[in-house]
């Protein structure tokens, strides 16, 4: 009994850190005024929300078509660098999407070279020929999906890959063609995995502020920030903040209950599906396909940053460039070895206990992803401050001694933020990895006489060692890519690489940001790669099709 | 727990660099990259050491007030007036009496009871290309003449030089008179409002519009970068109009800065806000980002000169202020995204 109080308080403290700012900004929302109220209800609050929803439906669409799309064509057919786009298809997740904005802008803008190009050379002038509006929602769209889709394909690629033979071969025995095998079998069984990969794109969506504000869409999280810096408002601003928090509910919930009837533990010994050889005509067509993605995703913007950096290229020699990166890392490794850390205990308090209050404990754990990090930053910083402040002031009275601010303006306070924002990514992958893991080894491991720390330290870490791996790179690049929480609680004298692109960027300093933003791109790769690396061999079907991000073999993920 | 023992490490380590001699911590809505050359010149002329943190000028605002007694705060820095007058009236500025500070810095471009200080001047006049030709354009009234149909751009109301704009049209013209003129300018846009203020400039050399409302420093920064030929041609098709120089003036917006009440640092605070108002520091403002000085006599940069001199508004900038939150409601009811 006593055990189980512990894993309980374990899992308690963890959901608690998320709580805190969401509890923080239920307290701020409750003392906005209700003048303020009526006049965003009566003037800009529908078009923020008809904007999110917009987008969220677009970019659910064309992550899907282009994350689907492309794990089909890798994972079922057999065609000339199959190997390369394995891994080549997650290189944008490496791109923020806010620098992937910024690079688009710069090629396809009015101004840009593009349609410069286009009226010198037909001597056109500007309103004479049609040409897509990059700032706009549809080009919001364009650059938010071209990013996120690496989300949906990750999951997508790894149920694909775990569909056993069997599978295929009784699609066979009933007459099916290939084609109708995998909208008949194949698609269905891979569903909860791609809207989970889904519901992480969108919760990005509905976080992301740099590229939607810059695009001019006026979303929620344009809304949130227009109502703190213009209508001088802290709560009205958390008000539109427990909206948008209402959306990421319902999105959750849809997503949870489409996995409920899927939870079933594949059987470890089933070799994988054979993929289709495919030459001439064929090979080309998937080739051109596989390369959209990549093209669009990463190597234009790519190379428009490339093109900007090399006029820049001396910053590379500054001493205080690499005092970026190092900052940069520092912060991204502390945070992804603490996130995993507490979400495998979270993870594991609930597989123990399968209680009520474990499973909220995660949900809300769930819920940090989709905030903007802005309204994460000041959920965090005032709840700190108040602590520091209350500590100093205790100390003071009694032991006439001050502590000052403990934590407020520390790393320690960055980290805290980036656990409240990417604790649910961590917690995802910990989740799949344990969930691919069948209860009955627990059992056989407990009346072996292991403790339940003992069970996991010794069989679950060993056997799900890929995906925490996942988990830990994922969290490091998007610590990474972070940007609005590094901004506001950074200590003194402390930058990393995306607060110089940022600055410098918001300053329409493009071509001076693009060195920074490479460096994010390039840092941001190694893990990326390394994921590949992990997930590419996970094709061992030791795993259940319930939703995760990737999975991986002991003997794979040592390598 | 090695995890535990890295971020005591880390918490003791930034504990520790605060505890050096001589120095004054800035919290800047400055980017970093504007504000190194001069905190550097004041460093090696004072010897004061400047720990800064630059972020949103809202975010500081906040931070230091949750940070309270203990915030290791001692300037706050922003890039307009209205956030300092918000910062004033959150209470957290100190009066600060400096005779250097009253004798050269104009009494509009501080606040009355010396809480804070402009330090450049940020003018946004109008900008034409060739292709304005409709009607002549004089004011900022002008331009919402439906003569102007699809020939504007400027950016997002979000933005905080358009809503001091309209800030000091409502102390002009009084509220409905503005909202039926932002209403008339909203309906004379090229495009939906997006990106910033070069991106105007850019669009307009372009021909999506012949007129744009800018902040004068985007356009200057653009016709001095050698390295970057388009944008030096978008420039350069430009005329910089100044408006209602028959009547209020053009409008005009400070940078600046207050020093905190709860400052560890004070006098140094002093010190960095006097040497940010003195000749050397008023002529960097100019060079490192084609500002103007707030200060009068101080030899101006060649572009600007080029533009010749003009009559600002001489509105006490705490009135930018007061008005932001009518302004925003103000553009949102017109429409103005």
């Amino acid at each position: 009994m006593t055990r189980h109080f512990n894993w309980y308080i374990i899992s308690a403290i963890v959901a608690s850190l998320v709580l805190l700012p969401l509890l923080t900004l239920t307290w701020l929302s409750a003392s906005a005024n209700s003048e303020l109220w009526g006049h965003l209800a009566n003037t800009v609050l529908a078009d923020y929300v008809v904007s999110s929803l917009s987008l969220m439906l677009g970019v659910a669409l064309l992550t899907s078509l282009l994350g689907i799309g492309s794990a089909l064509l890798v994972t079922q057919y057999h065609f000339k660098g199959v190997n390369f786009f394995h891994w080549a298809l997650l290189l944008p997740l490496a791109m923020p999407a806010y620098i992937t904005a910024y690079s688009y802008t710069g090629l396809l803008d009015v101004a840009g070279p593009i349609q410069s190009l286009l009226r010198t050379h037909f001597e056109l002038s500007y309103g004479q020929y049609w040409f897509p509006e990059i700032r706009s929602l549809g080009g919001a769209i364009f650059v938010l999906s071209f990013v996120l889709y690496p989300y949906v394909y990750l999951m997508a690629r790894a149920s694909f890959m775990e569909q056993s033979q069997h599978l295929r071969e009784v699609a066979q025995l009933l007459g099916y063609s290939r084609r109708k095998a995998f909208f008949r079998i194949t698609l269905p069984i891979a569903r909860p995995a791609i809207i989970a990969g889904i519901s992480l794109a969108l919760m990005e969506t509905l976080a992301d502020f740099g590229a939607v504000s810059y695009f001019g869409v006026n979303s929620f999280t344009t809304g949130i920030f227009r109502t703190w810096y213009g209508l001088d408002s802290v709560e009205g601003a958390a008000q539109l903040a427990m909206i948008l928090l209402s959306f990421v509910v319902v999105l959750l919930a849809l997503e949870k209950s489409s996995r409920k009837r899927a939870a079933y533990h594949g059987k470890k010994t089933a070799k994988p599906g054979q993929a289709e050889h495919l030459s001439g005509k064929k090979q080309a067509l998937a080739i051109a396909l596989v390369c959209t993605p990549l093209l669009l995703g990463f190597i234009i913007p790519c190379a428009q940053l490339s093109y900007w950096a090399i006029k820049n290229i001396e910053q590379l020699a500054s001493a205080e460039f690499w005092q970026l990166v190092a900052n940069t890392l520092l912060l991204a490794s502390i945070t992804a070895c603490v996130a995993l850390f507490l979400a495998l205990l979270v993870a594991y308090s609930h597989r123990l206990n399968q209680s009520k209050f474990t499973s909220i404990s995660k949900g809300i754990i769930g819920l940090g992803y989709a905030i903007p990090g802005l309204v994460i930053a000041v959920g965090v910083l005032i709840p700190l401050a108040y602590f520091d402040n209350t500590l100093d002031g205790w100390l003071r009275s009694n032991f006439n001694y001050s502590s000052g601010l403990l934590i407020s303006g520390t790393i320690a306070a960055l980290v805290i933020a980036y656990l409240v924002r990417f604790l649910a990514v961590a917690l995802k992958s910990v989740d799949s990895g344990l969930g691919s893991i069948h209860p009955n080894m627990d059992q056989a491991a407990r009346s072996l006489g292991l403790s339940p720390f003992g069970v996991l330290r010794q069989v679950h870490l060993p056997i799900m060692k890929g995906s925490i791996l996942t988990g830990l790179l994922i969290v490091f690049v998007d610590v990474m890519k972070e940007l609005p929480a590094t901004l506001v609680l950074r200590p003194f004298n402390f930058n990393t690489l995306a607060v110089r692109a940022y600055e410098l960027a918001s300053d329409e300093r493009l071509a001076d940001a693009a060195l920074p933003s490479i460096a994010i791109v390039l840092v941001g790769l190694l893990p990326v790669i390394l994921l590949s690396r992990v997930t590419r061999i996970s094709n061992i079907s030791r795993i259940s099709p319930v939703a995760r991000i990737s999975s991986g073999s002991p003997k794979t993920s040592a390598a | 727990m090695k995890i535990t023992l890295v971020l005591i490490t880390a918490i003791l380590l930034s504990a520790c660099q605060q505890q050096a001699d001589e120095q004054v911590n800035l919290y800047s809505a400055r980017n970093e990259a504007l504000m190194k050359p001069l905190l550097d010149a004041f460093s090696q002329e004072t010897g004061i050491k400047v720990n800064l943190i630059s972020s949103k000028a809202d975010a500081l605002l906040t931070r230091i007030e949750s940070e309270g007694i203990n915030s290791p705060a001692d300037v706050l820095l922003t890039t307009d007036a209205g956030r300092l007058h918000r910062a004033k009236l959150a209470g957290i500025f100190t009066e600060i009496n400096s005779a250097t500070l009253d004798r050269v810095i104009p009494s509009q471009y501080r606040d009355p009871q010396n809480q804070w200080f402009g330090l450049s001047v940020r003018a946004r006049p109008i900008m034409l290309t060739q292709a304005a030709t409709q009607i002549e354009i004089s004011r900022y009234e002008d331009l919402a003449n439906p003569l102007l149909a699809k020939q504007i751009c400027i950016r997002s109301s979000g933005n905080i030089y358009n809503q001091s704009l309209v800030a000091a049209t409502i102390e002009a013209n009084g509220e409905a008179s503005t909202e039926t003129w932002a209403k008339g300018l909203v309906a004379n846009l090229a495009r939906s409002p997006q990106g910033g203020d070069r991106d105007q400039i850019r669009a307009a050399a372009a021909g999506q519009c012949s007129i744009v409302v800018a902040n004068t420093y985007y356009l200057a920064n653009m016709l001095s970068d050698k390295s970057n030929a388009d944008d030096l041609q978008a420039g350069s098709k430009m005329t910089v109009v100044w408006p209602n120089q028959e009547g209020r003036g053009t409008h005009v917006n400070v940078s600046g800065a207050g020093v905190l009440k709860t400052a560890p640092n004070k006098n140094n605070a002093i010190k960095l806000i006097e040497f940010l108002a003195s000749d050397t520091a008023q002529k960097l403002y100019a060079e490192v980002n084609f500002e103007y000085p707030v200060k009068n006599g101080i030899e101006l940069h060649p572009i600007l000169k080029s533009w010749g001199t003009f009559k600002a508004d001489p509105l006490p900038l705490s009135k930018l202020g007061e008005n932001n939150a009518s302004a925003v409601k103000l553009m949102d009811r017109a429409g103005w995204k």
